[in-house]
């Protein structure tokens, strides 16, 4: 039997569109897909999403699995999972792709427990490159190394599936790079006819809440974020003006967020978002590893704390000991006068 | 209506608060320097057990696959509740990745009985994965919730949950047998109750037992304080299927992510200090 070449991603539908993140692992499932030789598939499930077949096929998707049932509507997990094993069954692939969301990350295991294969969550990378078994002595050729931080985003490890296909990972929303579109660019569809058990659909959804979008740290090239050290609502202003005066967005870190200093949308960490804007300056923020999994990859990270112990200090490439009530306004002067 | 409930709980190192003994010269993590402690958002699953059983009635199992040493995590949620824990360990489990744990962890839990719920916190801070939860329930063929950070209700009807997601959250109904992943912001979880810690500090795993091990462990039974200890066969593992033969991921390599970074400039809080460093910021076009 042939090797499996192809490279497939689950494309999300979120509010009636493919979800960016989704768009993302299609512009690398294309890259990974040239090294092996092979051809790049999506996943398309719900009801009358037809039409982002060809957005699909514009970023880069040579062939679209399509199952489209009014059942299908909105996701849960085991109508999902079911039509999702049985593609990943007929499509063959080499990996699988799907964003490291909510549903993601609800989905992607169900389905590798059922094909007993590998999977990894929330990588950061991912390349193909050799391996060499020592235990059994057997070399493999053109795996995919899964790259994730782990222990806390204290290591980083590289992860592999020797044996099992597909090959499976989870990636965060804006880790990858999204590829231009090119318009006008067609692909195969497929469609699924599979029967599903009315077993499938024990689960009935009650309510549906979506938050509006109170801010987007993904793509802020500046971030001010206050930490529980702001100590209350009326300095985080102090936050608010110094992100406005640098043309920036507010960020906090979960110990903010907690405190009721801040909403949750602008939280930044392992929980929250993560960004990697050119800056980011850390107010009252002691740099917990959750925070740090969240941001230390921003090009230049400013602390500024009262604690000379605050571990934040041991990352940050500027590091300001003192009272950030007299050190922002102080950077907020002295902004506006060399910006003349 | 009774409900037998299980919880999955996890020994960790505490990744969470590093201190500089935690810390090595090269600026990596030194693992084994970390206590163990419960996974956090286990505790979180455990608390959640505990308020279904306060409403509804029914028992609490804690279950780990783990070390010899996790008795210690198991000891402490039976301080805080827990009325039944049993000890998965045996040294064929070890480099098990989340497919051949969650395989483990399933024998063990069809050995435990036939739970109406089962629950686990929503991912350990040292694999960082959120994958025993959902490949659980699907080697136990059970429905799954995950990021439930709420119980609305439990009863003949089944279960309602609210899952947080990330751009808001929704309720959800469905049937028991079911299972639930459950994250930080559910609840604040109970400290261990005096009372049950005098009672439960003295249970034991048979492993913790020496000599006259035997009859420790029938004296403990008898007074309710012996947390079973089962190895691989003991919850019906097929072999095959558990450490590295059940696993199909392999770690390729590990590097440690140097926690210090490369140019550290100690600004100070002075008119002069702060200026330089606009200036440096904006001669790299940070502003642009």
């Amino acid at each position: 039997m042939e090797e499996p070449k192809d490279v497939c991603v689950f494309a999300e539908v979120q509010d009636g569109q493919v979800a960016e993140v989704s768009l993302e692992l299609l512009s690398k499932a294309a890259e990974l897909a040239a090294e092996l030789g092979g051809r790049v598939g999506a996943f398309l499930i719900g009801d009358s999403v037809e039409p982002l077949a060809q957005t699909l096929f514009e970023h880069g998707c040579d062939e679209v699995h399509l199952a489209e049932r009014p059942a299908l509507a909105h996701y849960a997990t085991l109508p999902y999972a079911e039509v999702l094993t049985q593609m990943i069954g007929q499509a063959g692939p080499a990996i699988v792709l799907f964003g490291a969301t909510t549903t993601g990350r609800d989905l992607a295991p169900r389905i590798a427990s059922a094909l007993q294969v590998g999977l990894t969550a929330d990588c950061t990378d991912l390349q193909i490159g050799s391996h060499r078994d020592l235990a059994g002595g057997k070399t493999y050729e053109k795996l995919l190394y899964q790259i994730r931080p782990a222990f806390g985003g204290n290591i980083i490890a590289t992860i592999v599936n020797p044996e099992t296909r597909p090959q499976m990972a989870t990636v965060r929303e804006g880790v990858m790079r999204m590829a231009p579109a090119e318009p006008g660019r067609t692909g195969t569809l497929r469609r699924f006819d599979g029967a599903l058990d009315a077993a499938l659909f024990c689960v009935e959804l009650l309510e549906e809440h979506r938050a509006e979008k109170l801010v987007d740290l993904k793509k802020a090239n500046v971030i001010v974020s206050g930490g529980a050290g702001v100590g209350n609502k009326e300095n985080f202003e102090l936050i608010r003006r110094l992100a406005e005066t640098l043309g920036g967005q507010v960020g906090a870190s979960r110990a903010a967020v907690d405190a009721g200093l801040i909403d949750k949308a602008h939280q930044v960490g392992q929980t929250g978002t993560t960004v990697r804007p050119k800056l980011y300056v850390a107010c009252g923020i002691s740099g917990a590893v959750q925070h740090r999994a969240g941001m230390q990859e921003s090009g230049k990270i400013v602390a500024i704390n009262s604690d000379p112990d605050a571990p934040i200090f041991q990352f940050a490439h500027y590091g300001i000991v003192g009272d950030l009530n007299e050190v922002i306004p102080a950077l907020i002067d002295l902004y506006k006068e060399h910006a003349r | 209506m009774a409900y037998q409930i299980v919880v999955c709980i996890k020994q960790v190192p505490d990744t969470e608060n590093l201190t500089g003994e935690a810390m090595k010269e090269d600026g990596t993590v030194n693992r084994a320097a970390l206590p163990a402690i419960v996974n956090p958002e286990d505790l979180n699953a455990l608390e959640m057990a505990l308020q279904v059983k306060e409403a509804h009635g029914g028992s609490v199992t804690v279950l780990t696959m783990g070390l010899p040493s996790a008795a210690n995590e198991l000891r402490e949620c039976l301080y805080r509740g827990a009325d039944r824990a049993v000890l998965l360990t045996d040294r064929r489990l070890i480099a098990s990745d989340t497919l051949a744990t969650s395989y483990a962890l399933s024998c063990a839990i069809r050995k435990t009985g036939q739970p109406d719920l089962v629950l686990c916190g929503r991912q350990a801070i040292d694999g960082d994965t959120a994958q025993i939860g959902p490949q659980l329930a699907e080697k136990l063929g059970l429905p799954q919730f995950t990021y439930v950070e709420e119980v609305r209700e439990v009863g003949p009807d089944g279960i309602v949950v609210r899952r947080g997601l990330e751009h808001g959250f929704e309720v959800m109904r469905g049937p028991l047998p079911a299972l639930l992943t459950v994250t930080s912001s559910a609840n604040d979880p109970r400290p261990p109750s005096a009372k049950r810690l005098m009672k439960h500090k003295k249970a034991r795993a048979a492993g913790e037992l020496g000599d006259g091990a035997e009859q420790d462990a029938t004296a403990l039974r008898e007074r309710d304080l012996l947390i079973e200890q089962w190895d691989a066969e003991d919850a019906g593992c097929d072999l095959e299927r558990i450490g590295k033969s059940g696993s199909p991921t392999r770690v390729k390599k590990i590097e440690g992510v140097r926690l210090a970074s490369e140019e550290h400039k100690r600004v100070e809080p002075t008119t002069e200090g702060l200026g330089a460093l606009i200036e440096e910021l904006m001669d790299e076009h940070i502003f642009d």
